[in-house]
This record gives structure tokens, C-alpha cells and sequence, in this order.
């Protein structure tokens, strides 16, 4: 069957190394997607195109421009992939914010792989102490390898291509067997709300 | 069809001067708009209920009761009161008195509020707003419904044989929206009692606003109050007018820009085209709001917030001699036309109590 992800990236310049992990990632996710017998549509959403539309959620919680179409697909979605650039020890600003606009709960149970770019090896734990813990405040699934590259895993240093390649389809086939289980069960509240009776028994009346 | 304003209080510098109202000229402005309602021809003032600062509506019925006093034909109401923090027995018993002082012309509008902090100013926590919401108005329905009343719930002391005074005027209580805009919790409560629901329509993106409204409609009809296109939909809209929209926009642009709600978010432009607000010419007024019927169908009330982030009173009233001289007529010629016969009005006093007397002619009919 057709699985549906959603590739988020805050990298800022064009090109950008976020967007070509991110690229790669999406490749290798759709890859592996292929090899469990499934198909993949893949959105890619480049954050700095709805940058002033996060803000404007964020200010009033009103959704302009491509955003809301953008929000509809990460709740549709069977996987994510989120992919930062290392800013401040930690993930952008942009990044956080758009996971900041999104309803809460939206993203609990979709798998999610967490990627980031950064200058220096020396800040590849922020897989770790940053994105790791705010998935999972969300309830997403969050993939077992996260993906970080420095400007050294791009071909420069010591075979650093080759090892950035294997852990990209590790992530990948991690995420695509999550994917591949991944049912979506969410109720919509407007169309089944809960009943009257079913609200007021929950005070004991 | 109902047109109004409602108002939510606030104290706001007026960017253009620099000038703070203070709280006694916010209050009066109130005053004078709500009296200004009446003069060009609006059926509905509300007021907000706001128990923190840049807020002066603090106590809603008092404002209403001298409101009422001072006018003839106006509905006073309210936008919201506030159903989680306010003790039921006193929302019970002000909102009565209100409706004997103003014969009749008394609905008010539920509401949870959302400021965390406000909660416990009153005794409760935000986290239990839903059921507060829900254990309290279903006292308050009591309340005017039953003369004596024996009852226990969780967040308030129990009632024994107590009754309620004043009891509502003709013994038919004030009709009640619930205004929600976002919880579907809401929507369902409406639904339940056939009340009215109200949805603020001002920050949210039509497909929103939809949502929420089609669940009210279904399940006004599954609760047996009607079909789903009878259910009394209620809905607000902020406008700023002048002759040329060009005019409109630029005079209307600095309190856009430095609202306490919009300031450093989206341009004029977006929010314009992303939500109900509307700046520009009356005309452009009255084509987005019958747009309002082609989402929402066929509604009952419409209220237009006119006096806030600041605009100086003699701006606001200018604004409502526009929306009373050449908007509000023609919406109403052309609401009614294209309402079918079946699509009730909003209920009234009169119209409630001519409801009660039927139901008990009916009664001693069949005896």
C-alpha cells in the first residue's frame, strides 16, 4: 500500500547540507519502503518557505498561506523525517516553532526520524539532548538511529561518506518498518464526538 | 435575524495618540456604544465578563442593568459569562433579576475563559475547565427550571431545598448560547439542551469555524430538538468601514498592527483574507457576511466587534452609524429572503413564553 511521509527541513540557504540530508534520507526511506513491498508519497516541506506563516500561527493561531495544508499532511502522515541544522548547541528556532504550532497530539504514535546538520562533530548529541526528548514529549515513535552530519561526513574525512551512508539506510530501514506498522487510529472529535451522557458520567452524574 | 456588537472591554492605547483610556472612560464608552446600538437600529448588545487587567467588564449585569434601563427595544447579553469560575446559583440569580429589570430583554452566552491564572482567583483550575463547564450549567438549568432543588456535584457545597430568587420572569428562563472555539465538548453541551451555540469567528480560518458548527447542527438533530438546519447558530465578525476601502485600510492599519491580539503576527492583508475580518467599504461588509450563510447555512445571530484595541469612541460610533444606516438593512432584506420558512429565529423572551403557553394549552387540552 501507499505510505504517506512528510520530510521536514529547516536548513536556511540554498542549497543547504540540511536539505541534502534530508534528500538523502527521503531517498533511502522510500528505498526501504520498496523493499518491505510498500509504495511511498513524499511531501517535502522546506520550513523556510512557511517561516513567516509559523509566526503568524504562533502570534494568532491563525494558520496563513500554505501552512495549514502543510500541518494537514504531518496529521495524515504514516512517517516523519525532521531534519535541523544545529543552531545555539540545539535544534533552529524555525524547527521548534513549527512543531510548537502543531495540535497537541497530533503526532502521537507517527513514526519520526530525527536528523541534524552541523559544522563540528562535536555537537551530534543534540539527537539526543534535544530532538530524542522533544519527540517524545509529543508520543511520537521516535526512530532508534538519528542521523547527524558534519561538514567531515560529506566525503572529506576518513571514510566519513561511507559511514554517513550506512547510517542513513539503517535510519531508513528503521523507519520504514515503522512505517509499515503504523496504523492510524486517531478519532476525529468532530465527526464521533463523545456523547453527552459519556461527558457528564466522566463527573459522576 | 439578530444583528449586535459585542464588546470585550478592553483598555487600550490608541496607537494613533498615544492616549490610554482610563477605566471610568472605558466604562462609559461602553455605555454609550451599547446606547448607540439601540439608536441605529441593532437588536443585540453583549458584553464580555474579564476579571484581569486591560479588561473593565468585571460585572457584566450591572453594566446590562443600566443599559437597560436607559433603552427599550435592545437585547442585553453577554459575550461570554464566564460558566467555569462564576458560582451557578449567582449566575442563576443575577441573570433573573436582570430579566425582571429589563422585561424580558435579557440571553446570555456561556463561556470557559482561558486565561490560566484567572481560575484560581475563583477557587478552580483551568485543567477542569470542560467539566466545570459541564457540571455547572446543568445546575444552572436546574436552577431556573425547578423551584426547589436538592443537589450535589463536585466542585461546588450541595443544595438542600434550595430555590433560586428572583425566579426567571414569566417563569421562562433566559435562552442560553454556549460560545466555544475550539472544543467540540462544547458543541455536544449545546446540542443536548437545544440551546444556542455561537462561535466567535474571528481568529479561525472558515474550515474551522465549519467544523465545529456542522457537529452542533448534527447533533442539535440527534437530541431531537429539530432538524440540524433548525439549530440556533450564532456568529461573530469584526469590521472596520469607511466610504473607500482604501480609506478603511489605512486609517484602520495602526490599531491592526498594534492590537494586543494581532500585533507582530500577520499582515492586515493576511488576516483579512484568512479569516472574517473585514476592512474596507460597507458594501465589501455585506458581501463577506452573507458569505457567512453559504459556509455556516442559515443563522440566527450575528454580532460584529466594533470597539476595541484601542479606537477612539467617536470612531466606534461612527462605525456603528454605518453598520446601522447601511449595512445591517440590507443584510437584513437579504438574510430573509433567502431564509426558508422551516429555519426558526432566535428565540426570545416573547417568543419562549408564547412557546410555554401553547405547550400548556396543549397540556389542559388533552387533560
Amino acid at each position: 500500500m501507499t505510505r504517506k511521509l512528510v520530510t521536514v527541513t529547516a536548513g536556511l540557504s540554498n542549497p543547504s547540507s540540511t536539505r541534502l540530508l534530508a534528500d538523502r534520507l527521503t531517498t533511502a526511506a522510500e528505498e526501504a519502503l520498496v523493499d518491505r513491498g510498500e509504495q511511498a508519497r513524499v511531501r517535502v516541506v522546506e520550513l523556510r518557505e512557511v517561516a513567516h506563516d509559523i509566526m503568524n500561527a504562533m502570534t494568532t493561531r491563525v494558520p496563513t498561506g500554505e501552512l495549514p495544508d502543510v500541518l494537514a499532511d504531518i496529521a495524515e502522515a504514516d512517517g516523519v523525517i525532521a531534519v535541523t541544522p544545529v543552531f545555539n548547541a540545539s535544534y533552529s528556532g524555525l524547527f521548534k516553532s513549527f512543531f510548537d504550532v502543531i495540535e497537541p497530539g497530533t503526532l502521537e504514535g507517527t513514526p519520526v526520524l530525527i536528523a541534524a546538520t552541523g559544522g563540528s562533530p562535536r555537537h551530534s548529541l543534540v539527537l539526543e539532548h534535544a530532538l530524542r526528548p522533544m519527540f517524545s514529549y509529543t508520543r511520537s515513535v521516535v526512530v532508534p538511529t538519528g542521523v547527524y552530519a558534519a561538514s567531515e561526513d560529506w566525503g572529506a574525512g576518513d571514510g566519513g561518506g561511507r559511514e554517513l551512508s550506512e547510517r542513513i539506510a539503517r535510519a531508513a530501514r528503521q523507519l520504514a518498518m515503522l512505517v509499515t506498522e503504523h496504523t492510524s487510529d486517531a478519532v476525529d472529535p468532530f465527526e464521533e464526538p463523545t456523547s453527552f451522557a459519556e461527558l457528564m458520567s466522566g463527573l459522576g452524574h | 435575524m439578530q444583528f449586535g456588537i459585542f464588546s470585550v472591554s478592553d483598555v487600550t492605547t490608541d496607537p494613533t495618540t498615544g492616549r490610554t483610556p482610563t477605566e471610568h472612560e472605558r466604562i462609559k464608552a461602553m455605555v454609550t456604544i451599547a446606547l448607540k446600538a439601540e439608536e441605529v437600529g441593532l437588536d443585540v448588545f453583549a458584553s464580555g465578563e474579564h476579571h484581569n487587567r486591560p479588561f473593565v467588564a468585571s460585572s457584566p449585569t450591572t453594566m446590562l442593568g443600566y443599559v437597560a434601563a436607559r433603552t427599550e427595544k435592545l437585547i442585553l447579553s453577554t459575550s461570554t459569562t464566564l460558566i467555569t469560575t462564576n458560582d451557578p446559583v449567582k449566575i442563576a440569580e443575577d441573570f433573573a433579576m436582570l430579566q425582571h429589570l429589563a422585561d424580558g430583554r435579557v440571553d446570555l452566552m456561556m463561556g470557559r475563559g482561558n486565561t490560566g491564572p484567572v481560575y484560581p482567583w475563583f477557587g478552580q483550575d483551568i485543567r477542569q475547565g470542560i467539566p466545570l463547564a459541564l457540571e455547572n450549567y446543568n445546575l444552572l438549568h436546574r436552577l431556573w427550571r425547578e423551584d426547589v432543588i436538592d443537589w450535589e456535584g463536585k466542585f461546588r457545597t450541595p443544595l438542600q431545598g434550595f430555590t433560586s430568587t428572583p425566579r426567571p420572569l414569566d417563569d421562562v428562563p433566559p435562552f442560553v448560547w454556549h460560545g466555544s472555539i475550539r472544543s467540540p465538548e462544547i458543541a455536544e453541551q449545546a446540542a443536548y439542551y437545544g440551546d444556542g451555540f455561537f462561535h466567535n469567528n474571528i481568529f479561525w480560518p472558515p474550515t474551522h469555524t465549519r467544523k465545529l458548527i456542522s457537529l452542533y447542527r448534527r447533533r442539535f438533530e440527534h437530541y431531537g430538538h429539530g432538524k440540524a438546519d433548525q439549530a440556533i447558530v450564532g456568529l461573530g465578525g469584526q469590521v472596520f468601514m469607511r466610504k473607500n476601502s482604501q480609506d478603511a485600510v489605512k486609517e484602520f492599519r495602526p490599531y491592526f498592527d498594534n492590537a494586543p491580539v494581532y500585533g507582530g503576527g500577520p499582515s492586515l492583508e493576511d488576516f483579512t483574507r484568512e479569516t472574517p475580518l473585514t476592512v474596507g467599504s460597507p458594501q465589501e461588509v455585506i458581501d463577506r457576511t452573507l458569505g457567512f450563510r453559504e459556509t455556516f447555512g442559515d443563522y440566527q445571530r450575528q454580532l460584529f466587534l466594533m470597539d476595541h484595541a484601542g479606537l477612539p469612541l467617536k470612531t466606534v460610533l461612527e462605525q456603528l452609524d454605518i453598520l446601522g444606516e447601511e449595512v445591517v438593512p440590507v443584510l437584513r432584506k437579504e438574510f430573509a429572503a433567502m431564509k426558508p420558512a422551516h429555519v426558526p429565529n432566535a428565540p426570545t423572551h416573547a417568543s419562549l413564553l408564547a412557546a410555554k403557553e401553547q405547550t400548556t394549552t396543549k397540556t389542559e387540552e388533552t387533560r
